[in-house]
């Protein structure tokens, strides 16, 4: 087949889905010439799965890409049709916003901003090949695509975002075919020229539940989900936003019953699940039903929600019920369900299975070791979730800019982001199945609020030159507003016949004495809002300026400690290993921890002390011999 | 550079002196914290040796008598500023004092962390690079081994116990945090605070034994005073000859005194009789409660013997009011000559200590003495039972950290405060337990919490 030069790009990303567009408007914006090449333009921006943005973890996730100048926050915010803020009685740290999403809206909404981005150009097309070259060490390295047409395109660096579209497979009972997402075809031969090329290729699963219409549910039978009545925008940009096309839509509530989980059981050996025929790991955290009625027998009933898939489309999306049995199971198994007895499947529920690469073979800035100038974002990487792509795509963007220009690395620490602990988690410890992020993953969980991720972040993106001047100034504000008004309520004094009939009301202690309106603010009973009454000198703050206001005021203790411990973690990330040593020479090191210091190359001290097989005796040896090459220069 | 860190600095049971050394920014500190000049005063700059006490400020409880020394850095062995304590008293109050000095804000250092420093500071130069790997490499693994094989009892099953019942609240609390629209079981403020509370009571029973297991590996040093021929040789005498005499390990810290080691009930312990103090001595008045004071210095307890068929004297007197408050029984011997003294002047003297009729003549009042002191290593804790015994400075400390961060999560379960915040003391808590066992980096709870619960979307 003839093949033939197409243009020369800075960047190239493969895919476009939720990591491929914040890697390829991330390089756009960084000012690179970026090309973003998908199989099908329909599935920029596709949500594959569920129907919605956000949920605990996620939600931070969401709010650290809009902080850094992504556009996930802005798209979802534009295409809501549901908000809900999630956990909000346990506390601000886990507070988490989730929203359902109009699915095509949102791709549409994207899909004009990847167009509108001058230097950006959305091509269909499947790439095939990575062209290589070696670089002045004799490593390999990228250097462009070839496409299935023969095109090709030339770039400084290229970006993997395949998602499950590589070397995807589907799996419904015991038919088995290759296909990528929703009927969309499969990327089949990249994945063989990766593996080719030495790259450590592994195959995860997952699977998604059938789409039904709406007006086949009965509704008397199920549990209506409203959304909030005040909405707390995704982005830092907006300060009110309105939900795509009109009012909030319901989701409803529903659970599967003893009836269900019979004819489940009875067809276990037709799932493709039981059958062997699925080699990929799936996620533990996301069973299909048949695993869950499997594994926890004694359950009488798994809930599940409906949710709308869009505004101007009858279908919804059945949450928790994803399944890889055959379709007359599937028929039969969902009619068991309250409410669902007339059920009409749009879409049947389906396993897959697609290739990627163990995050081992990442650097820190999701540079491929093997391959250089290779940056991998997503599923690619061993994650799951709409989220978490889109966080790694936005950091190989950025990463992959910043080589090219010979720049300082864009690496965020544990104790920076949830994006931090996201990416160390898989570049250092690794996955073993599609991985998802947790608020409990998260160490320093407390200062990394969803309503401070701006303050945390949008200044290291503006110095980049990502977040915009505007995203910048009005981070600012909010920072000045709010220290300010700590100040301002450290200052406030309430008199007992002010505030006491507000604290009775609350059925907090009255106070006898005169007292600083922030010690009353430290009571868990007693909201800001709750004392308005008392103090008429209260500005108007902006509806994000509040919420990360009253964190820090109630906890205060339990920050500085968290503070404290960040900064013992910092002083051995702090402590930068030098990419080039030899660790296979140094005497004091156990062979595991030679191998495995050797493969992972670790950026700092720290990340080197969070590899498994690495002891701390390891590390003491580690920081004398870095000592010791200080001094011999 | 760092935190501050302390350890013991000289070998243990290897010397009547041992010496605590704190290296770090916190050094000053740490040590103005814990030490109480003594004479007249002064400050503790100029790395000049004072004299004063080690006090335990938070329970208006002295641990020892010892001298103390501050030098700023950089001239300093690891070039950090140090501070050091030198205990005369004995292993039990010198590790008294290096867990108070970890409770004022210094963490215990690791095997070889001062050399390992000294290095990284500068102090020690190149050509002494590859000892110090050795050094820094071999102390961490053997203090690995060490740790490990005293795992190898039921400590580490205890620990373990605790934490799993931890780990159970913990995944409770973090599928209602990481799924809150999941079809699960909401906890309750009721079921933490029960949970937590029994918890917290394993935790305090371990903390008791860890008194138990010190005195057990480092045995009491009982001293034996009295003016003379109130009965000490004879008491000495009769506890040597009803027990099992080991060899000890641990050299008489005067040639004044006389000291045996015998085993009671399985208890090792050192006796020393002050009988050289009073009977070689001239001048007995002055110099014998000099040396008799140093006695009562290192010693773990005092049993003070007197003459019950003779009125209190004036040496009685003056014995008495220099033990103090001192762990101490008095021994009312001689009952078969009758009874002179008056208990209740003796209590008012000695208001804590226990008072013991006996005969050592005709062999009345010895398996009492023997009960007390049994007590007094075993306390509550009944030494027939299976006791797992605490006895590592570290593992005290770390559970004591655990019991500090739970009792703060009582407070803010009972202040009916967010779960994400409860969640941190406790976490803490298990990450302190998982320190005694060597288990920290780990993913058991989210491992739970997808093995426990039906999860998904």
């Amino acid at each position: 087949m003839a093949k033939y030069q197409m243009g020369t790009y800075d960047v190239i990303v493969i895919g476009a889905g939720h990591a491929g567009c914040e890697a390829g408007l991330a390089c756009a914006r960084l000012g690179k010439k970026t090309l973003m090449l998908s199989i099908n333009l329909e599935a920029v921006a596709m949500m594959a799965c569920n129907p919605s943005i956000g949920g605990t973890g996620k939600g931070h996730l969401v709010c650290e890409v809009d902080a850094l100048g992504g556009e996930m926050g802005l798209n979802i915010d534009k295409t809501f049709i549901q908000s809900r803020m999630l956990n909000t009685a346990k506390g601000p740290a886990v507070h988490s916003l989730r929203a359902q999403a109009d699915k095509n809206q949102y791709h549409i909404e994207m899909k004009k901003t990847l167009e509108k981005e001058p230097l950006l150009q959305l091509k269909q097309g499947e790439v095939v090949d990575l062209l290589l070259e070696e670089d002045e060490n004799g490593s390999q390295r990228v250097c462009g695509v070839i496409l299935r047409t023969g095109s090709i395109y030339r770039a400084k660096a290229v970006i993997l975002a395949t998602g499950t579209f590589l070397g995807g497979k589907v799996f419904i009972g015991d038919s088995v075919y290759e296909s990528g997402p929703n009927g969309l075809a499969p990327s089949t031969e990249l994945a063989e020229k990766l593996r080719e090329y030495g790259l450590p290729m592994r195959r995860f699963k997952t699977g998604t539940p059938a789409r039904a219409l709406a007006a086949s549910l009965d509704y008397e039978k199920m549990i209506p989900q409203d959304g909030d009545p005040e909405i707390t925008p995704f982005s830092f940009m907006n300060d009110q936003i309105e939900p795509f096309g009109g009012d909030q839509i319901r989701c409803w509530l529903t659970y599967t019953n003893e009836k269900t989980h019979e004819v489940i059981r009875a067809n276990f050996q037709r799932s493709a699940l039981f059958g062997g025929q699925i080699e990929g790991v799936g996620p533990r955290y996301c069973p299909s039903i048949e695993d869950k009625v499997n594994r926890f027998a004694d359950r009488k009933r798994h809930q599940t929600f409906i949710e709308p898939e869009g505004r101007y489309t009858d279908e919804v999306y059945i949450q928790g019920m994803s399944s890889s049995l055959p379709e007359d199971v599937q028929d039969a198994f969902y009619r068991t369900i309250d409410g669902l007895a007339d059920l009409e499947i749009v879409r049947p529920a389906y396993a897959i299975e697609y290739d990627c690469i163990d995050p081992l073979d990442l650097k820190a800035t999701l540079e491929n070791r093997t391959i250089g100038n290779l940056f991998c974002a997503g599923q690619f990487n061993g994650s799951s979730g709409y989220e978490e792509a889109a966080a790694q795509g936005l950091m190989a963007g950025i990463n992959a800019v910043l080589k090219m220009d010979g720049k300082e690395p864009f690496i965020l620490d544990r104790s920076e982001a949830y994006i931090g602990v996201l990416i160390d988690d898989l570049v250092t410890k690794g996955t073993n199945e599609p991985y998802r992020i947790m608020t409990s993953r998260a160490e320093y969980r407390l200062l990394l609020r969803q309503d401070n991720a701006d303050l945390r972040l949008t200044e290291k993106s503006y110095q980049i030159g990502l977040a915009s001047e505007e995203r910048y100034q009005r981070m600012l504000h909010k920072r000045e507003m709010i220290e300010k008004e700590t100040e301002r309520l450290r200052r406030m004094v309430v008199q007992p016949d002010v505030i006491n009939p507000i604290l009775t009301e609350a059925g907090s202690t009255p106070i006898s004495s005169a007292a600083p309106l922030i010690d009353l603010l430290r009571r868990p009973e007693i909201t800001y809002e709750m004392t308005a009454p008392a103090d008429p000198e209260r500005p108007a703050l902006s509806h994000h300026e509040q919420q990360a206001l009253k964190g820090p005021i109630r906890y205060e203790g339990y920050i500085e400690k968290q503070i404290r411990q960040v900064e013992r973690f910092k002083r051995l990330e702090n402590r930068k290993l030098p990419q080039d040593l030899d660790y296979m020479s140094i005497e004091g090191l156990r062979i595991e921890a030679r191998q495995k210091l050797d493969q992972l190359r670790p950026v700092s001290v720290g990340q080197a002390s969070r590899i498994s097989g690495v002891s701390p005796a390891d590390i003491n040896v580690l920081m004398v011999e870095l000592e010791r090459a200080r001094r011999s220069k | 550079m760092e935190d501050t860190i302390a350890a013991i600095g000289t070998p243990l049971g290897e010397g009547g002196i041992g010496v605590i050394r704190i290296s770090g920014p916190q050094a000053q500190n740490v040590l103005e914290e814990v030490f109480e000049p003594g004479g007249d005063g002064g400050s503790l700059t100029g790395r000049r040796l004072m004299y004063g006490r080690i006090i335990d400020k938070d329970h208006n409880h002295i641990i020892d008598e010892c001298m103390a020394v501050f030098m700023k850095g950089p001239k300093t062995y690891t070039a950090e500023d140090t501070a050091e304590i030198s205990c005369h008293g004995s292993m039990v109050s010198l590790q008294n004092a290096l867990q108070l000095v970890l409770r004022k804000g210094a963490r215990l250092a690791e095997p070889g962390e001062f050399t390992k420093r000294a290095f990284l500071n500068g102090r020690i130069d190149l050509s002494q690079a590859e000892a110090v790997i050795d050094v820094v490499k071999a102390k961490t693994d053997r203090s690995f081994d060490v740790a490990i094989s005293q795992l190898q009892g039921g400590l580490s099953l205890k620990v373990s116990e605790i934490r799993t019942m931890l780990l159970d609240l913990l995944v409770d609390i973090t599928v209602n945090i990481d799924y809150p629209d999941e079809d699960i079981e909401e906890i309750t403020y009721e079921k933490m605070e029960d949970n937590i509370v029994l918890i917290s009571e394993k935790i305090s029973g371990l903390q008791e034994t860890a008194h138990t297991g010190r005195m057990l590996r480092e045995g009491l040093r009982v001293v034996i005073t009295g003016r003379p021929n109130v009965g000490k040789s004879s008491l000495m005498n009769a506890l040597l000859r009803e027990n099992r005499a080991i060899v000890t390990e641990i050299p008489g810290t005067t040639r004044d005194t006389i000291e045996e080691s015998v085993s009671i009930r399985n208890i090792p312990i050192h006796l020393i009789d002050t009988a050289g103090i009073h009977e070689t001595e001239d001048v007995v008045e002055k110099m014998g409660i000099e040396r008799s004071k140093d006695a009562f210095n290192h010693a773990d307890y005092i049993i003070l013997v007197l003459d019950a068929s003779e009125e209190l004297t004036e040496e009685d007197r003056m014995l008495m009011s220099y033990i103090g408050g001192r762990n101490s029984l008095v021994l009312m011997n001689k009952q078969d000559l009758g009874m002179k003294l008056d208990p209740e002047e003796i209590r008012a003297a000695l208001p804590s200590c226990r008072l013991l009729p006996a005969s050592i003549k005709n062999g009345t009042g010895l398996d009492e003495l023997e009960d007390e002191i049994e007590s007094l290593v075993y306390g509550s804790n009944s030494p027939r039972e299976d006791h797992v015994m605490v006895n590592n400075v570290r593992h005290i400390h770390l559970l004591e950290q655990a019991s500090e961060d739970l009792k703060r999560s009582l407070q803010m379960i009972r202040r009916a405060e967010p779960l994400d915040f409860i969640e941190v003391d406790v976490r803490s808590a298990y990450d302190a337990l998982g320190e005694i066992i060597g288990e920290t980096v780990s993913d058991d709870i989210l491992n739970e919490v997808f093995s426990r619960f039906c999860l998904g979307k």
